[in-house]
């Protein structure tokens, strides 16, 4: 599988996403800085977390109209797998490749720790790995990861089984004491329409190992992705 | 020309800042206040003179990047700079 991590200004879990996948991968990714305006042949690209443009204006705001993105849009389009991580799920909002928008968290605090992810769909070359139901653990660190979105397009996303993960507790129930940041729907993660582009305010990449913790659960989400570009 | 562009979050959104600032100016002992609802206002002096032609430049910069219109809204006034 060929890989790219996008870099922006700020961005700091783009290492981590390369680590991860190569180790996953088997091979290094591109590393992607914000200015270039081509890419190379890819099946998978990486908007990683971090604090693009320091989240002035809002976060990911800047990021989203840089001059990358109009690549990865191309590319998006054209059915290139994009996952979109913490800064990444709010800069594919503000790029318009996944709808809604991450607001502050409900209790305005920056949050890091582990939290119980329910997997809602596995149809999807991110999730293939998962089962359906599997609760897993991954990090968040996020100031900013309240999911909103119109009431109609929240009816979409249900309808169309584009919500890929949710906060939960650890045995799978959906309770307010178990959404960390107030998220509508307790959402943690969402697919586009054509389920290519995936964003998620968690990281999977700082739980693809057994040394990180979390059972290494965030592996499956990269092996789901090889098997999918193998197949 | 000067262009003052207020964002503020939609009606219905949740806003949780306004919400701490609206607590925290209650328990200064500032009675009857009701909802406090915190936005940004951002300042761009303009080249352009006139006054339409303006207002559709810095109505196409708030729907491309100044504003979110998932969930803020934005009005414009103009002063002369």
């Amino acid at each position: 599988m060929r890989a790219a991590v996008i870099v922006f200004p700020g961005s700091n879990c783009d290492r981590d996403a390369a680590v991860a996948l190569t180790k996953i991968v088997g091979r290094a990714p591109a590393m992607i800085w914000h200015r270039d305006t081509e890419l190379p042949k890819l099946d998978l690209i990486v908007v990683p977390g971090g604090f693009s443009y320091g989240d002035y204006l809002r976060s990911g705001a800047m990021a989203a109209r840089s001059p990358v993105m109009r690549e990865v849009i191309k590319r998006a389009e054209a059915g290139v797998a994009v996952l979109g991580i913490c800064n990444g799920f709010q800069i594919l909002t503000e790029a318009g490749l996944l709808p809604g928008a991450l607001m502050r968290n409900a209790a305005l605090k920056f949050i890091c720790r582990p939290v119980h992810l329910r997997v809602e769909t596995t149809a999807t070359a991110f999730t293939r790995r998962y089962k359906k139901g599997q609760v897993v653990t991954f990090p968040i660190a996020h100031g900013e990861g309240n999911y909103f979105a119109a009431p109609e397009v929240m009816k979409r996303l249900e309808g169309e089984d584009r919500v890929a993960f949710r906060y939960t507790s650890p045995d799978g129930r959906i309770d307010p004491a178990h959404n960390p940041n107030g998220s509508l729907g307790a959402i943690a993660g969402i697919l586009n329409e054509r389920r290519n582009v995936l964003g998620l305010m968690p990281h999977p990449e700082r739980a693809s190992d057994p040394l990180l913790g979390f059972g290494g659960t965030g592996a499956a989400m990269f092996e789901g992705l090889i098997e999918a570009v193998a197949a | 020309m000067l262009a003052k562009v207020h964002v503020t979050l939609k009606n219905g959104v949740l806003d949780p800042q306004g919400k701490a600032v609206r607590n925290a100016l209650s328990g200064l002992g500032f009675a009857g206040i009701g909802e406090v609802r915190q936005g940004k206002l951002i300042e761009i002096e303009l080249a352009e003179t006139d006054r339409a032609k303006a207002k559709r430049d810095v109505e196409a910069m708030c729907r491309k990047l100044l504003a979110n219109t998932v969930i803020e809204d934005f009005t414009i006034e103009f002063a002369e700079s």
